[in-house]
């Protein structure tokens, strides 16, 4: 287990930086650039979109009513380069970063909740700026900013959850059917992370079989999908009366999953919750576990009534992409096999998101994975198998090697 | 020229060598041979400095990779088989074609000598990293095993004739996806292939490993479409082994090409200096067909009936007009009654190369993949004949079309590949199809 610095240390360190997704570098004290930022109920203004590689200072200015954050993210829009948190109403906070080159968007998160607002594009311009190898340092780094991704996916998890759960309680079927594969997203980004609390994954998402076998009240995301699909239900379980639920089941099924996602986002926002580096990087080759498994996606088994496997299985790759970036720059940071292996892993994600891609995109829609062939299927678990493959090594290049020396 | 030796440099001629537990362990080779294997699947080995042993030149079973011909074809038939097809994902390039070659060609050559697939093996590399060998064979000798490698026809161009590759004027006319048969009830995803690997040994788990980890290597460019185990030989290749039962309790494959005839060799299974495509002078052409048996209904019929309907007596295997094992059958022969003691539709008259003018040295093995839903055992033959040209299957399997068999099989898988010729120090599997 490698030690972590809490991120509010370190922004509380003042001249501490952080550089995009590589390691902190607490000795500069050099001239910072420093940029305002106002985040307010309704927006999050940031005095400038452009800035040259080096220091920078986030001086962010909370003219809200609540406690807000501010988050640097990555190109992806999905990976945290750097964030500080917790800025009561009427203070300010300073985020300050080693900033390279590159495409960046910033957001705030006033509540500390949902998907952030007044999120924007923000350049880094000039040469790539030298740091120190302190790998210790890098690895702590990644740490807080994975940790940081966790809980931004939780805390969107649970309005969109509580959206869905309106839907299906007010009775709009066809909406609720909808947002379910969009609901889903953040979950199956975060999937093992939320498996590390014992019963909330269960009651979150288990499936049919897996809560009988285990003796279980199904309920959770499957079991209003089941409630949803009900004539695919009762296809798939000829044998078995499956009735639709009541309004009263209904309210509890639904208020019980807003409950546990709920409780998911308290966990992960806990004190004493604690991610560690290969939590990261084996979390990353878990996720795509969990599509090559008999009862998960590539065979179609997750969503069985709904047949929207395809934006899980996307959502699984972002999130271990995600868990990749974090550690990406240690290993290539750890010599020339780290150097090959990054390289293999940016064409593999890259070609499996290529290749997911010709079945849609969360925006306009994947198609019904009851439609995709069985050659299809071979086709795409094959892709799977080219990334797994390297994935499994990245624990090893981020623990197991020494830096170059 | 030396048609008949295939390249053996060891024993194992016959059954009863198979697998000797005194043969050179895996673990003592481990970081044995620095092999140019680097590249790929193969990410993260790093030199290990470790103490090595010699391995000894006599270790039973082994089988040089490298050779005139590819071994594997008249090597003495193992008793194990796990064969693989494999097609090309659809991002492949010919770049990354070549490159899988020349990481499956490193990997075999290890694998036949009983060494893990690169040097720092199954055990040999770091505690954080997944071992680069699965590691099932550790302990296990070298166990005869054989790789022997094939091209289908849709690795030159696809189905609806697209050249992916660069290949499609390297195509031998001969190699056409083969025509449908009386019978023939053929399943896509027992069928055809981009690429092929036939891995022999006499030891299953030696030939799986060999196929797993060549599998593994290949993730991200080739993908397997189909794969068949095998036990229990259905042949002999070699004067030096016994003739083997096939499920329906015969004996199979007495009149096959074995590897001491040179000269049926030649006019039978090698490809000449007469075909164009000079990439395959010495090669081969591979059928496979995956042929079920309905074993309880054959079990069912009267010991008569099953003599008349093979030709050939179910004890010692001697045609129906009399004599022992290797008697030549007259098929002329009438009995008392005036009917011709080897039946019109028996399936030795219809394929025998009398009949049939052609021979074909053929390789097939048994298998059993379980039960059926209904109880029945999915088992039969999975037949391998190796040709010079795929028109002596043709003719052959095109005679046996009202052979009484029929009755009693099924063809649900069938392919063909072009084996290319053996590789010799320096080039990688079929590298003069890329010159």
């Amino acid at each position: 287990m490698k030690p972590r610095i809490p991120l509010y240390l370190l922004a509380l360190a003042g001249g501490t930086a952080l550089l995009a997704g590589c390691v902190p570098n607490p000795g500069t004290d050099a001239a910072a650039t420093v940029i305002a930022v106002d985040s307010t109920e309704s927006g999050c203004t940031v005095e400038t979109d452009t800035v040259a590689s080096g220091t920078v200072t986030f001086r962010v200015n909370n003219s809200g009513e609540r406690i807000t954050e501010f988050y640097l993210l990555g190109d992806d829009e999905l990976s945290i380069v750097s964030e500080v948190e917790n800025i009561a109403p009427g203070a300010s906070r300073d985020l300050t970063v080693l900033a390279q080159p590159g495409s960046y968007f910033t957001v705030c998160k006033p509540g500390m909740i949902g998907a952030g607002i007044g999120q924007a594009p923000f350049t880094v311009t000039g040469e790539t700026v030298a740091v120190s190898e302190d790998k210790e340092a890098a690895i702590a780094e990644a740490v807080t900013n994975y940790t940081a991704y966790v809980k931004t996916q939780a805390a969107e998890l649970v309005p969109n959850v509580q959206e869905f759960v309106d839907a299906y309680l007010a009775g709009n079927d066809d909406e609720a059917r909808r947002l379910f594969p969009l609901v889903r997203i953040n979950y199956e980004r975060i999937e093992p992370t939320a498996a590390q609390f014992g019963d909330l994954d269960p009651a979150i998402d288990y499936r049919k079989p897996g809560a009988e076998a285990e003796g279980l009240e199904f309920t959770g995301f499957h079991r209003i999908e089941m409630d949803l699909w009900l004539d695919a239900a009762a296809a798939n379980y000829p044998d078995e009366t499956i009735t639709a639920l009541d309004p009263a089941g209904r309210a509890e099924i639904g208020n019980k999953l807003v409950a546990d996602v709920t409780a998911l986002y308290d966990a992960v926002h806990a004190d004493e919750f604690e991610l560690s580096v290969s939590d990261i990087t084996n979390g990353a080759i878990g996720l795509l576990d969990e599509v090559a498994a008999p009862d998960g996606k590539l065979p179609g088994e997750e969503n069985e009534f709904a047949h929207t496997d395809l934006y899980d299985f996307y959502a699984n790759v972002e999130g271990a992409e995600v868990a990749y970036n974090a550690v990406r720059q240690i290993a290539l940071d750890s010599g020339a096999d780290g150097e090959a292996l990054v390289a293999e892993l940016d064409e593999q994600f890259a070609a499996m998101k290529d290749l997911l891609s010709t079945y849609g995109d969360y925006e306009s829609g994947f198609v019904f994975y009851d439609t995709v062939s069985q050659s299809e299927r071979n086709e795409l678990g094959a892709q799977l198998n080219a990334l797994s493959e390297p994935l499994a090594q990245l624990t090893h290049a981020v623990l197991g090697v020494d830096p170059a020396a | 020229m030396s048609d008949n030796t295939d390249g053996a440099v060891g024993a194992a001629g016959d059954d009863e060598s198979l697998a000797a537990p005194t043969g050179v362990s895996r673990r003592g080779l481990l970081g044995l041979v620095a092999a140019g294997v680097g590249t790929g699947a193969l990410i993260g080995g790093s030199a290990v400095a470790a103490s090595r042993v010699s391995p000894s030149v006599d270790a039973a079973g082994q089988y040089a990779f490298r050779g005139e011909h590819q071994a594997g074809i008249v090597t003495p038939a193992q008793d194990r088989l796990h064969f693989a097809a494999f097609d090309l994902t659809s991002t492949a390039t010919r770049d990354d074609l070549i490159q899988l070659l020349k990481d499956w060609t490193a990997a075999a050559e290890r694998l036949t000598q009983g060494l893990d697939v690169s040097e720092s093996g199954s055990v040999g590399g770091p505690e954080l990293l997944p071992p680069d060998d699965t590691g099932e064979a550790q302990g296990l000798a070298a166990s005869g095993l054989t790789i022997t490698f094939g091209f289908g026809p849709s690795l030159f161009r696809t189905a609806d004739g697209t050249d992916r590759f660069g290949l499609a004027d390297r195509q031998p006319a001969e190699l056409a996806t083969l025509p449908l048969f009386a019978f023939d009830l053929l399943e896509e995803s027992a069928s055809d292939g981009d690429l092929c690997i036939q891995a022999c040994a006499n030891d299953p788990q030696v030939a799986v490993h060999a196929i797993r980890n060549l599998s593994r290597i290949a993730f991200g460019t080739a993908r397997i479409r189909w794969s068949q185990l095998g036990f229990g030989r259905t042949s002999s290749t070699s004067t030096t082994q016994a003739t083997p039962r096939n499920l329906f309790g015969f004996k199979d494959g007495t009149a096959n090409v074995k590897a001491e005839e040179t000269e049926a060799l030649r006019d039978f299974v090698w490809v000449g200096d007469d075909e164009p495509q000079t990439w395959m002078h010495g090669g081969s052409y591979l059928v496979t067909r995956t042929i079920l048996m309905t074993i309880e209904n054959w079990d069912r019929v009267s010991l008569g009936e099953q003599n008349a309907i093979i030709g050939r007596d179910k004890g010692e295997g001697a045609p129906l007009s009399g004599g022992s094992e290797f008697s030549e059958p007259d098929f002329e022969l009438r009995s008392t009654s005036g009917e011709p003691a080897i039946p019109e539709d028996a399936h030795v008259r219809l394929a025998h190369p009398t009949q049939t003018g052609t021979r074909m040295l053929r390789r097939g093995y048994n298998f059993v993949d379980g039960s059926n839903e209904l109880g029945q055992l999915r088992a039969g033959l999975f037949f391998m004949s190796y040709q010079r040209s795929p028109q002596q299957f043709i003719d052959v399997q095109s005679a046996l079309a009202k052979d009484s068999m029929n009755e009693y099989i099924r063809h649900v898988g069938s392919a063909i590949f072009a084996v290319p010729p053996g590789t010799r120090a320096g080039e990688f599997v079929g590298s003069a199809l890329f010159a």
